[in-house]
């Protein structure tokens, strides 16, 4: 079977983001990108399902404009097959219509499973897998901590409010990743080069039959309401002290 | 743009009792300006569906009680919800587990664009959000003729109870889908609930142990009466389950007081505790960025501090 890997290619997590001064988005030259974190878990998970002789093929696709395949690049050289590309000229595409872009993909590709990360840490949407499922029809388990593939069935283990739940989903499906079911690989120096020779295949959205027309019209990006830091108390009792006085004891 | 169709807000619930968030989630679809219809679907839920009814602003609450909506799986609960959204013009649910695997599903099915993590309704058709962890606010105008939005419920208030909507029973019957529920492991807690605790003591990785946040989180939280929270370091450690992870890509709290231990204040901690109204950090690097955003930091060893607070709150309580 094979499995798609959408990743995105979102500002790196060390970075601390700046708004522009107009308020017309975040300062976005010069910084440093990388694979969205909840992505190299999906393309680590793929990657395991295929070493384990369950997957034959990983498929890794990304939505994005110029540059947009460093991140498909960086998925080959963990150790995905090959790469599919939806060049755009912007960045930003929402969830909705990336959810049909990827729809139209999976037509044509006919993946038995599609593992998605839970969140993009740059949107904070956590929309696109359920999207996804709902526009194929298929079943979906968000959050996943693990992951048993059976037949014709995979078991996943989800972390949800208060604990862990378990459900079977006939495949095929779509996954999202939580944070613990795996630890990503670092790609080696051998797998980079060798990932310069796998392909990448470009396709438009307009191919794809998908307009990209947002449907949320962003009016504005201000900084959050700062917080500033407080003083700093010698001992437990100066603290108490304190708590008392404020009225949160 | 006034809203003529009403609202459906979709209830946290367990069948037996309404979660609290719900609350939350519904003065920020009564700020929508229409009125508010509850969902309410699961399996033997009448019960949850009479603590709905008692919040005040709800107009009528819908149950849908059937063995194919136990345990909420997001299949069955987006076809109910499909099916009854042509009669409103929005549907909103809490940031919970559930309400974020379910409202994008709703969402597409309805070719809606969802706005997640509400923080603000600055008129119905215009929020505001956060993103990149909190570290910008996006205002947003939805555009899509049903509004689907979920709503970061530590930004607003509980709606009070004292009322007694009607409660309509509606046919519940389901589409089967091709999930289906195994097992549920859900920890049970004497403790209050992290996402409606009033306060709530961390462990990050400085804990070191299992033992040791137990030894040591644990029992100033219930001297305190409080939550019990972590980091990611310390859950991904297996020092705390998964599910007190406070943070960007856990749960996102806003308590009277938060008290951080051994926590070095990383962003991605930080946009998840930093609207808590006083913050307190306990850590032995003065440096560490956890004391830029704390109320009153304490520095030093916390395996000889904690135990000192503990004694100082005892004899304050005394
Ligand atoms: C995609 C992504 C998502 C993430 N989501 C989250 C999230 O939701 N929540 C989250 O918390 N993190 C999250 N993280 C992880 C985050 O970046 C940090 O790695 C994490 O918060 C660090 O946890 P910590 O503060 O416990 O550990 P550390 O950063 O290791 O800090 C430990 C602190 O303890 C102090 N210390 C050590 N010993 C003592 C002692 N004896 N007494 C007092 N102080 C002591 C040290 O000075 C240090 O400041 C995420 C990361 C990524 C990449
Ligand atoms: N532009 C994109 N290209 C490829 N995958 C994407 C893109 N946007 C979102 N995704 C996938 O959808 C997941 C959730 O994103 P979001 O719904 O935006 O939080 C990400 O972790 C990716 O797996």
């Amino acid at each position: 079977m094979k499995i798609l890997v959408p990743v995105k290619r979102v500002v790196d997590y060390n970075v601390k983001i700046r708004v522009k001064a107009d308020g017309s988005g975040v300062e976005l030259a010069n910084i440093k990108m990388s694979m969205n974190p909840f992505d190299e878990i999906a393309v680590e998970e793929a990657l395991r399902l295929r070493e384990a002789g369950v997957a034959s093929e990983v498929i890794a696709v990304s939505i994005g404009p110029v540059k947009t395949d460093e991140t498909i690049r960086t998925a080959l050289a963990m150790g995905a097959d090959r790469g599919i590309w939806v060049k755009t000229d912007e960045a930003g595409i929402e969830p909705l219509t990336v959810a049909k872009l990827l729809k139209a993909i999976i037509a044509a590709e006919g993946p038995s499973l599609v593992i998605l990360g839970k969140q993009a840490i740059d949107d904070d949407c956590n929309q696109t897998g359920q999207m996804l499922a709902a526009l194929l029809g298929w079943p979906q388990a968000t959050f996943a901590s693990k992951v048993v593939v059976g037949e014709g069935t995979v078991d996943v283990t989800r972390e949800i409010d208060g604990g862990l739940q378990t459900l079977r989903l006939a495949l095929p499906a779509v996954l999202t990743t939580d944070l613990r079911l795996n630890e990503p690989r670092y790609a080696s120096l051998p797998n980079i080069m060798k990932a310069k020779k796998k392909p990448i295949e470009e396709k438009t959205a307009a191919a794809l039959g998908v307009d990209l027309a947002p449907r949320l019209e962003i009016l504005s990006t201000s900084e959050p309401s700062g917080r500033t830091g407080g003083i700093k108390v010698a001992s437990a009792a100066e603290l108490v002290a304190h708590l008392k006085t404020a009225g949160v004891l | 743009m006034a809203d003529t169709l009403p609202t459906l807000l979709l209830a946290e619930h367990d069948d037996v009792s309404l979660n609290p968030v719900t609350a939350r989630a519904l003065t920020a679809a009564l700020a929508l300006g229409a009125p508010v219809h509850v969902l309410v679907a699961g399996e033997n839920a009448r019960a949850a569906a009479e603590a709905a009814a008692k919040l005040d602003g709800v107009a009528e609450v819908l149950l849908a009680d059937s063995p194919a909506l136990a345990h909420r799986l997001a299949e069955p609960v987006a076809a109910l919800a499909v099916a009854l959204a042509s009669g409103y013009g929005a549907l909103v649910a809490p940031s919970t587990a559930t309400g974020k695997s379910v409202m994008p599903r709703i969402a597409a099915l309805l070719d809606a664009m969802q706005v997640s993590d509400v923080i603000a309704v600055v008129a119905p058709d215009i929020f505001d959000r956060p993103i990149y962890a909190g570290n910008a606010i996006q205002r947003v105008r939805a555009t899509d003729a049903t509004r689907v939005l979920t709503i970061r419920t530590a930004s607003f208030a509980a709606a009070g109870e004292g009322n007694a909507a009607p409660i309509r029973a509606l046919d519940a019957a389901a589409p089967t889908s091709g999930a289906s529920f195994v097992s549920e492991e859900i920890a049970a807690s004497a403790r209050p609930d992290l996402s409606a605790a009033r306060i709530i003591v961390s462990g990050g990785r400085a804990l070191g142990s299992a033992e040791n946040f137990h030894a040591i989180v644990e029992p100033l939280a219930d001297a305190l009466g409080a939550a019990v929270g972590a980091s990611r370091a310390a859950v991904d450690a297996g020092y705390a389950p998964n599910d007190w992870q406070v943070g960007q890509t856990g749960k996102v709290v806003a308590p009277d007081l938060y008290v951080a231990l051994g926590i070095s204040g990383a962003i991605q901690h930080l946009a998840g505790m930093k609207d808590s109204k006083v913050i307190v950090a306990i850590n032995k690097d003065e440096d560490a960025p956890i004391f830029q955003v704390a109320d009153y930091g304490l520095v030093g060893d916390l395996f000889e501090i904690v135990p000192a607070l503990q004694a100082e709150i005892a004899k304050a309580k005394a």
